[in-house]
């Protein structure tokens, strides 16, 4: 475990190398030949995600750093998909950025940056890295969001987005110096020794800390009730950056939360069972009641997306109550299958805006998509794709994202408490579905207002297409992804 | 016939494939072409039916020409498919009712035409699949699959207030299936992981649980059927569907939920549905017989065609739930009948709406004067409407109430008074549009049903002759079923010891 096992970091390693030279290269890239370093940006990425998928052929737990690092097959899994969203969202960002000045070495190498956060937390298994790793990711990200700096709402965004960053890390930061305190241990296979060996006679602070950590893991996930920031930050940030917030990030946040809950304080699980059980139920209530009366599709799908990470919540805290690990690793897959199908479709629905978006033209009001079915048939197809998964109807891959949940809910006993939660979750999930397919009854249903032709790169047209294609697909025959994240989450636990 | 060559798949998948690719391929420049596409799709499905009820064998009880495949091995549900005595009459009549659905838009629809014929085809597919999977997941798929694209037929093709239409179709659906979803992932971890809906007909379940879980299935079906009080979102959805989703809506969609109570409800709670036979015998009668009179004041065609489609239904949920073999064939019978009356009556309003884009009553009168052939075909289907003997209205009809009559003769005398009600409000409709003088000069330059009218119609009208003449080879195919859903439904799975 002291070795430091640099094959178990190659994609980091090459993600690290490619982003600094990304950096350097782009200084010497004249204006008009900016799609190299978008063509670099691209094939790093190919790069990284081709050592991640290599690591996860048959992988087992492995320890890099003298234990400070851990790369297991839900980390590749959840790498792979961080990968896949920040190209998608580079490749979807052309349009958009091309005319607002954004097209620039920072957004590359910025967004580079953030993946390399986001797969430092993923594979965090030290209080520290993770506190890292998440830095690493924030501090990128809000200077994204600050990437148009003359426009005030950005400028505002990005404010609001630091500030409240800010305090959920504080919040994080003081929970894990007391869960230092309380168990001697930044390592997080350690501290969970200790606990299990009653080490820790200081309990209070350890729930203390827990409770703190649970909030803070509440603000990177956007849970209400720390969702505050997630409206304004969706709505205020350029539309190319509210896209990488919204992807990859979340995945991360799902991983913190597995490394922190699930391996550290799998002893207190009791405990962070019934706060998690709590911000599910809240998410689902303030998420999608909230949802309904947003005009502005940006702000809609900001809680939306708190509404989502209820239902991923409730699938989390119910790999507690089974007691067994094959209970244990179907309700953390679900979990993980969750994340994974909420942002293939979020991207889908992201991209569709920025195809339409253009010079002086930010296509985020729903009613910009107003008879979007009249004129660009295939795109409107592609959102309403993403918005049925969303709203998890099938044949989309977001229904078997819920169904997997409410089977994880109703996995062990089956008592009535449990079916209630189940029937609750799914009435707010019907509220849900009603701010969704408004959005498909304003592009099917409505006349078109907007008669610009509109013009796209031919690879974000391709990308878009595949990513409407691969969450309808998914829908029909989700059997791959499924046994993905079952075996990587089976692979994970059991090691 | 090949029993295994998967005639159930390609009656599925036909239409679905040839959906897709209107989709892709179809323009509207080329609407000939995509109409006669979207044709020769809707007929290769019809034609993929005929060896499923030709090779249907009347002896055998379980499922014929099953197709079984592993889907998702994670969650152990399977791509299982079937047809028995309960469900094989439902495919070969979602094949047929979508050919008459692509005759019935021809003309009427000419925007987006590609789209339009590509939802029916997809959702002729979905539906059929609803009617073969034995697969709780499957079916649930294919169950839930089936609004998306009445969603978009009723929202795009429909009338002035088709938005608030579709989106009251849309949720009021969903309500019912995501308790439905809850209650399936309820039974897969009851049966350790299975999706299969026989082991879960054999499974024993407490009461409690039983009766929740029929409420969950109640809630889906009872909304699909629908069931008073739960009906309200049919009429608006019809008035506002364009007359080919009418025809589908009424003749099939409704079915899926009547279907439901056979496959789940019935065989999977059997204790609980004793338990609350009383609770859906009373919502029928309500259905036949408040619901009938509603019917009688509508001034709209399509309303009262709507109201009297679920004063219909109320027929089938009742002969379900009286458990005796004939009340249950005679449901049967009366939801297929309803599938040929029920379409055949939207089909009769949208051809005159076609003509003269007005549905209500007051607007007609003489109709027969201009339009002779059409108005003799509308009076079989309204005399089927009100259960006249011969016609495919009689048989399901008559074979409820007399099995209600055997349970208990109130009950079966108030289901007979649909016979008065039913041909009330349907003759009396038919008396003021198609008879007396020509009302307006609207109604004077009427012409009569063309060529493609007549065999929509044609075709229909024969079906509803040959049922109601010799409806044997309908019932004979259910016997065995039937007997066994009894034989399950009579049988308590409560366990040992409760």
């Amino acid at each position: 475990m002291s070795k430091f096992n640099l094959s178990a970091v190659l994609p980091e390693a090459v993600l690290l190398v490619a982003a600094c030279l990304i950096l350097v290269a782009d200084l010497f890239v004249s204006e008009r030949r900016r799609n190299l370093s978008y063509s670099m940006t691209l094939t790093a990425l190919a790069a990284v995600a081709l050592c991640c998928w290599n690591l996860l052929d048959g992988q087992v737990v492995q320890y890099a750093f003298g234990g400070m690092f851990v790369t297991d097959p839900m980390a590749q899994v959840l790498k792979l998909f961080a990968c896949l969203a920040t190209a998608l969202g580079l490749v979807y960002a052309q349009n958009y950025a091309r005319t607002r000045a954004m097209w620039h070495g920072e957004l590359f190498s910025l967004a580079l940056f953030t993946l390399l956060g986001v797969m430092v937390m993923i594979s965090a298994n030290n209080l520290l890295v993770i506190y890292l790793g998440l830095e690493l990711q924030s501090l990128a990200l809000y200077a994204l969001v600050a990437l148009q700096r003359d426009q005030p709402r950005a400028g505002e965004a990005a404010m609001k987005y630091f500030v409240l960053g800010a305090l959920a890390s504080g919040f994080l930061l003081y929970g894990m110096s007391m869960l230092y305190g309380a168990t001697g241990s930044l390592d997080i296979n350690e501290i969970a020794h200790r606990i299990a060996a009653s080490q820790v006679a200081n309990r209070p602070a350890l729930v203390l800390a827990t409770v703190f950590l649970v909030a803070g893991i509440g603000f990177k996930l956007g849970a209400a009730p720390f969702h505050m920031w997630v409206p304004d930050v969706y709505h205020g940030a350029p539309t190319p950056v509210t896209l990488l917030i919204a992807s990859a990030p979340k995945i991360a946040a799902f991983a913190v939360a597995f490394r922190l809950l699930v391996e550290g304080l799998a002893p207190v699980s009791s405990d962070w069972h019934l706060m998690l059980l709590l911000l599910a139920m809240t998410s689902l209530a303030v998420g999608n009641l909230t949802a309904v009366a947003q005009s502005n599709l940006k702000r809609m799908l900001g809680y939306s997306t708190v509404g989502q990470m209820g239902f991923m919540l409730l699938a989390m805290q119910s790999g507690v109550a089974g007691g067994t690990t094959a209970s244990a690793a179907s309700a953390y897959s679900a979990a993980m299958f969750y994340m994974v199908t909420y942002a293939l479709a979020t991207l889908a629905a992201f991209g569709t805006m920025l195809l339409l978006s253009r010079q002086g033209f930010e296509a985020e009001e729903i009613s910009d998509l107003a008879g979007l079915f009249r004129r660009q048939p295939w795109y409107a197809f592609v959102m309403a794709v993403a918005m049925f998964s969303l709203a998890g109807v099938p044949p989309t891959a977001g229904f078997y994202a819920k169904l997997v949940v409410l089977q994880a809910l109703l996995a062990d006993n089956s008592s009535l408490p449990v079916v209630w939660i189940a029937v609750i979750a799914v009435l707010f999930s019907l509220v849900g579905a009603y701010y969704y397919i408004r959005v498909v009854k304003v592009m099917y249903f409505d006349a078109p207002v907007d008669d610009h032709a509109f013009e796209a790169a031919p690879d974000m047209k391709i990308a878009l297409t595949a990513n409407g294609l691969a969450v309808l697909v998914l829908g029909v025959l989700p059997q791959y992804l499924l046994g993905l994240c079952a075996s990587a989450m089976v692979r994970t636990l059991g090691g | 016939m090949n029993e295994t060559f998967p005639w159930l798949s390609a009656a599925i998948w036909i239409p679905i494939l040839f959906g897709a690719f209107l989709l892709w391929a179809g323009r509207d420049a080329s609407a000939g072409v995509v109409r006669a596409v979207a044709l020769v799709g809707s007929l290769i499905g019809l034609l993929a039916t005929v060896p499923v009820v030709n090779g249907f064998d009347l002896q055998r009880a379980g499922l014929q020409f099953e197709e079984k495949a592993v889907w998702i091995g994670t969650l152990n549900a399977n791509y299982h498919l079937g047809v028995d005595g309960l469900s094989i009459w439902f495919v070969p009549l979602t094949a047929f009712i979508t050919v008459i659905a692509v005759l019935s838009g021809w003309k009427a629809i000419s925007e987006r035409v590609a789209q339009y014929y590509a939802s029916f085809l997809v959702l002729s597919g979905l539906l059929i699949g609803v009617f073969s999977a034995v697969d709780g997941l499957l079916f649930y798929v294919f169950f839930e699959a089936t609004l998306i694209p009445m969603y978009i037929i009723i929202g795009v093709w429909g009338g002035p207030n088709r938005v608030y239409a579709a989106i009251k179709f849309f949720l009021y659906t969903l309500l019912g299936s995501l308790l439905f979803l809850v209650a399936l992932v309820y039974l897969y971890q009851g049966s350790s992981g299975s999706f299969d809906i026989f082991a879960w007909q054999r499974m024993p379940i407490g009461l409690t649980a039983q009766i929740l879980l029929f409420l969950a299935f109640f809630a889906a079906f009872a909304v699909k059927v629908p069931m008073w009080p739960v009906h309200t979102w049919l009429p608006d959805a019809h008035v506002e569907a364009p007359t080919a989703g009418s025809v589908v809506l009424a003749a099939i969609m409704l079915k899926l939920g009547a279907y439901g109570f056979l496959r789940f409800s019935l065989p999977i709670a059997p204790d609980a549905a004793h338990h609350l036979a009383g609770f859906v015998i009373a919502l029928s009668l309500i259905a036949v017989i408040y619901v009938g009179f509603v019917a009688l004041v509508q001034t709209d065609m399509k309303k009262l065609v709507a109201y009297s489609s679920i004063a219909h239904m109320g027929f089938v949920t009742l002969g379900f739930f009286i458990f005796s073999q004939i009340g249950v064939e005679g449901a049967i019978a009366q939801m297929v009948s309803h599938g040929f009356v029920s379409g055949a009556m939207f089909l009769c309003i949208g051809v005159m709406y076609d003509r003269t884009h007005s549905r209500n009553i007051a607007d007609y009168g003489g109709v027969v004067n201009t339009m002779p052939r059409f108005a003799a075909l509308m009076m079989l289907f309204t005399m089927a409407n009100c259960g006249l003997p011969a016609t495919s209205g009689f048989v399901g009809e008559f074979m409820v109430i007399l099995g209600a009559v055997q349970y208990d003769f109130w009950i079966g005398l108030a289901a007979a008074t649909t016979l008065v009600l039913g041909a009330a409000y349907s003759l009396w409709m038919y008396k003021r549009v198609i008879f007396g003088a020509v009302a307006n000069p609207t109604v004077g330059r009427l012409v009569d049903a063309d060529g493609r009218e007549l065999l929509a119609l044609g075709l229909l009208a024969a079906a509803v002759l040959a049922m109601g003449i010799y409806p044997r080879p309908l019932t004979d195919a259910m016997h065995i079923s039937v007997n066994q859903l009894l034989q399950q439904v009579n049988h308590s799975k409560l366990p040992a010891g409760l």
